[in-house]
């Protein structure tokens, strides 16, 4: 991996970013794009989160990188794999919106909110500190880490790019 | 994924039978409502990983229109009619006499005008569904959204979040002039409706 790699996420899915790789993730709704950071080793890692918690998985292979309390752990086991050390990783994360507003939704059309509350929950179960977050709202993100710098990028169509 | 234990060809069949009754009655309704002829592909059946999925409408990135609702009833599930934004600037100029938006910045009855035709064409669908089936089956009231595929169609693909990381849609494109795609109709039954679409239907299990 050299400065100037892509390494795309994709839905459901995770990976980690050294040498100055960027990390990118699309089209983020209701799902949370997370990321890591270790500032000294300069390792990024990034989750795009479908849902909060594994506990309503029905799937024979479970996939890790789908939920909230599974992700964050195993995104956790692959940095530190690489160096990273838990104490000194920094979280940044955006998504979780709530695309379309129906009328008396079921919960399930709340997932956008659950699923940040959830990957909080596991962060501060690591004590890993969420030192910036973009979540919410009812639009669309597309988020890019860079593992040179930690800066987290976020596109939306009708905000444009934001860094955090 | 295995979804279907037993027939799964007769059954992808059957389905694409459903996506053709529908999207046959909502083509209907929008040649109506055009005052054009509206023509359909034959609809496509598959089994998708969820990426792929807004692949169809341009890549999870692109920007589309999109009426989503939910469907109650005996066989639940999520419906999205997507219009491309060339096509959504005639309906309003032709239908309504708009001078619609240059760039992305529809206004408040500009939204609400695409959202009702959403919903008028999702009814169709539906009815047309229902009155086939047997069942029951009834739309959410609409919501409309301009943003990016991948957001959009994520909202679709949670029930089958649970099961694994595909998911089965019922596509249907809406052709103008035998050619240029208008739009698409997807439809993403709940894991758990396929039995009562096929038991309604008289398929074997």
């Amino acid at each position: 991996m050299t400065e100037g790699t892509l390494i795309k996420v994709g839905m459901a899915d995770l990976n980690i970013a050294e040498g100055g790789a960027m990390l990118r993730t699309t089209g983020l709704g209701s799902c949370v794009g997370l990321t890591l950071f270790d500032p000294i080793l300069r390792i990024g890692g990034m989750a795009h989160i479908m849902l909060p918690s594994s506990d309503i998985a029905r799937e024979g292979q479970l996939n890790i990188a789908k939920y909230a309390d599974t992700a964050v752990p195993e995104l956790l086991r692959r940095m530190t794999s690489k160096g990273a050390v838990t104490g000194r990783l920094i979280a940044k994360m955006a998504g979780g919106a709530q695309m379309f507003a129906l009328v008396g939704a079921a919960d399930t059309m709340r997932i956008g909110p659950r699923n940040v509350e959830a990957t909080k929950q596991a962060l501060e179960y690591f004590s890993i500190p969420l030192v910036s977050e973009d979540t919410g709202g009812n639009y669309g993100r597309t988020v890019e880490l860079s593992s040179q710098t930690g800066v987290f990028s976020i596109r939306s169509v009708q905000f444009g790019v934001k860094e955090i | 994924m295995n979804l279907f234990k037993n027939d799964a060809d007769f059954k992808m069949d059957v389905l694409r039978e459903v996506g053709n009754i529908g999207a046959g009655n909502a083509a209907t309704a929008l040649s109506t409502l055009l005052n054009k002829p509206v023509d359909m592909a034959v609809p496509t059946v598959s089994l998708l990983p969820f990426e792929a999925i807004a692949e169809r409408v341009g890549g999870t990135e692109a920007v589309v229109i999109a009426i989503f609702l939910r469907v109650e009833g005996d066989a639940p599930g999520n419906m999205f009619f997507i219009i491309n934004k060339e096509p959504a600037r005639r309906i309003l100029q032709g239908l309504l006499g708009f001078n619609a938006a240059e760039n992305d910045n529809y206004s408040e009855l500009e939204l609400s005008a695409l959202n009702e035709i959403g919903n008028i064409l999702a009814g169709s669908y539906l009815s047309s569904l229902a009155d086939f089936t047997g069942l029951h089956m009834s739309p959410t009231v609409p919501s409309l959204a301009v943003d990016m595929a991948g957001a959009i169609l994520s909202y679709g693909l949670l029930q089958f979040g649970t099961m694994g990381d595909d998911a089965l849609l019922i596509d249907t494109t809406f052709l103008e002039g035998h050619q240029e795609a208008e739009g698409h109709f997807f439809l993403i039954p709940d894991p758990e409706s396929f039995d009562k679409l096929f038991r309604a239907l008289g398929v074997p299990l």
